[in-house]
């Protein structure tokens, strides 16, 4: 019989689910989505349709009637095509039988990862500032995420000397991404070695998410899975949300050594089952055929690179070059606001809207995430209006 | 192809000014170097590309495809220059395959262009042979689709 002290609904969620906050980046959509004719610098995902080939094949693919599951670690063909491909651009070669895993998106491929290496309490040491997901998928992996801060004084660079910092010999796994979202930081050649050298030598495992590598703008694009002894140490997450274009498809993939795949492979069989079939149909299209668009596209985000870059120096926002990835993480500190503050009082005064920093971990303050995947003229009238905007709160 | 030819390939209209920063050049080498691609006629004019439908002209446009006797020394050449410098022609291209230019022509109607075919082209020392296709309708033109299409409505913030 119900009684009185009945529980909520609320009394039922998970402790660790309670105490995860909310993404800062949802809080501040709700807050965009209500106004009108608004230029949009927070959205962090391809302006561009995907490739038509893309689109058309998937089409084709669905009135040939692959509307059926795959396989669990997703079709065959496609684990080919990409064994091919991510030998070819990060130099590191996995057999497509049992090391690589098709997800949906690089979120589920990190997910599985997580949930496949950590125990209770074990740590995971990742970067802000960075994409809102981590620090709460390693929570819900019931591990302890471990913060290590990078800055704009240094190019927000990662380098060994702040990963000795923080680590402990609880640190079971590294989490990297580069380029970097939120910053567009990529890490060095010299920085790369010596990080790798230091999972080596603590013995731990690294996650790399690399799903911007294709958006390099100043020189090629280095994995740590091709230095000697790291691939038998790491998981590569890779997807084809951004450089092809297709958020949408959600589609993913994960390359690790076959007993990973395979503890990866678990979790997924029972959570996911297969990654969607018309997905994985275009996903074989967009990488089988010569990467045309893919090289277009990075050379419109490179041209609007350089716009934005120039824009920020003579409106008089400090903004460290990004050279990956599609966003600039220019310095708003020195106006004395606050980077939420800014942001509202951008969105409500100018009608443009950008992230807070805040969004992508507490060393986040003091910055606003603009991302160039609009097109030129929005950058461009973007760029009018924060002028006014900053030569304001300068008085 | 140097990326300044295609950005203006895109756009005509982009300022010397916005070029710039794309490219990371000051104001006045992006100037000299179009200038420079005029002068050597790779830059051949700029124009604006219209959808002729939506317009109330009357204009009719055919591509013909014309079989031709090669001359000694002159090839296709010759003859090719001399239909190109008709007004009404468009475009020229040889071609390989079943006839060798295959032309655009455009007059006021049917019979603007009838009359060049069977006047002008057809009467050419050299043109052997001719077959005339009216276009009905322009879906696509220079790249560009004539027809203006809702855009997909992206999430204003998004991760």
């Amino acid at each position: 019989m119900p009684t009185s002290a009945s529980k909520s609904p609320r009394d039922f969620i998970a402790r660790h689910v309670v105490d995860i906050p909310r993404s800062g980046i949802r809080d501040f959509f709700d807050i965009v989505s209500t106004m009108k004719d608004v230029i949009s610098l927070g959205i962090g995902e391809p302006d561009f349709d995907t490739p038509w080939h893309v689109r058309e094949f998937t089409v084709f693919s669905l009135e040939r009637g692959a509307t059926h599951y795959t396989s669990n670690m997703g079709l065959l063909e496609l684990r080919r095509v990409i064994s091919r491909y991510v030998e070819k651009k990060f130099g590191a070669s996995y057999n497509p039988e049992n090391e690589i895993l098709i997800t949906v998106g690089v979120s589920e491929a990190l997910d599985l990862a997580l949930r496949a290496l950590v125990n209770p309490g074990d740590e995971v040491l990742y970067h802000e500032p960075c994409y809102v997901s981590y620090r709460a998928d390693v929570i819900l992996a019931h591990g302890r995420p471990i913060t290590v801060e990078t800055r704009r004084d240094n190019e927000f660079r990662l380098t060994r000397a702040m990963l000795e910092e923080k680590a402990t010999p609880r640190t079971k796994v590294l989490l990297l991404n580069f380029p970097n979202n939120p910053t567009g930081a990529i890490l060095r050649k010299e920085d790369l070695a010596e990080i790798a050298a230091f999972a080596r030598e603590r013995d731990m495992l690294v996650i790399t998410d690399e799903i911007y590598a294709e958006l390099t703008y100043d020189g090629e694009h280095t994995s740590i899975v091709s230095l000697p002894g790291m691939k038998e140490r790491t998981i590569f997450l890779h997807g084809f949300s951004k450089a092809w274009a297709m958020t949408g498809f959600r589609l993913g993939y994960a390359c690790a050594p076959p007993e990973l795949t395979e503890a990866m492979m678990k979790v997924h069989q029972y959570t996911m089952l297969c990654a969607p079939t018309m997905s994985q149909k275009a996903a074989i299209e967009a990488l089988s055929k010569p990467q045309t668009a893919v090289a277009e596209m990075t050379a419109e985000y490179r041209r609007r690179r350089n716009y934005l870059v120039k824009s920020f120096e003579e409106i008089g926002l400090p903004c460290t070059r990004p050279a990956g990835a599609f966003y600039a993480f220019p310095y708003i500190g020195h106006l004395g606001i606050s980077s939420r503050d800014f942001a509202l009082k951008l969105l409500d005064e100018e009608k443009v809207a950008c992230v807070p920093g805040t969004a992508f971990g507490a060393c986040g303050e003091g910055f606003v995430r603009c991302a160039y995947a609009t097109s030129l003229e929005n950058i461009q009238e973007a760029m009018k209006r924060m002028a006014r905007f900053v030569q304001r709160l300068k008085k | 192809m140097d990326e300044l030819l295609t950005i203006l390939k895109n756009n005509a209209l982009e300022k010397p000014e916005t070029i710039a920063r794309m490219l990371n050049l000051s104001v006045d080498e992006v100037k000299a170097r179009i200038a420079e691609y005029e002068k050597q006629g790779i830059i051949r004019g700029y124009q604006a590309i219209l959808n002729v439908d939506q317009l109330d002209v009357a204009q009719c446009t055919a591509v013909i495809e014309v079989k031709v006797t090669p001359e000694r020394e002159g090839g296709f050449d010759r003859v090719a220059s001399r239909i190109s410098r008709f007004p009404e022609v468009q475009s020229v291209y040889l071609m390989s395959g079943a006839y060798d230019l295959l032309l655009f022509v455009a007059g006021r109607d049917l019979k603007e262009v009838a009359f060049f075919v069977s006047e002008k082209l057809a009467t050419l020392d050299g043109v052997v042979s001719t077959a005339t296709h009216f276009m009905l309708k322009t879906y696509k033109h220079h790249g560009v689709l004539m027809e203006t299409q809702d855009a997909d409505e992206r999430l204003q913030v998004s991760p």
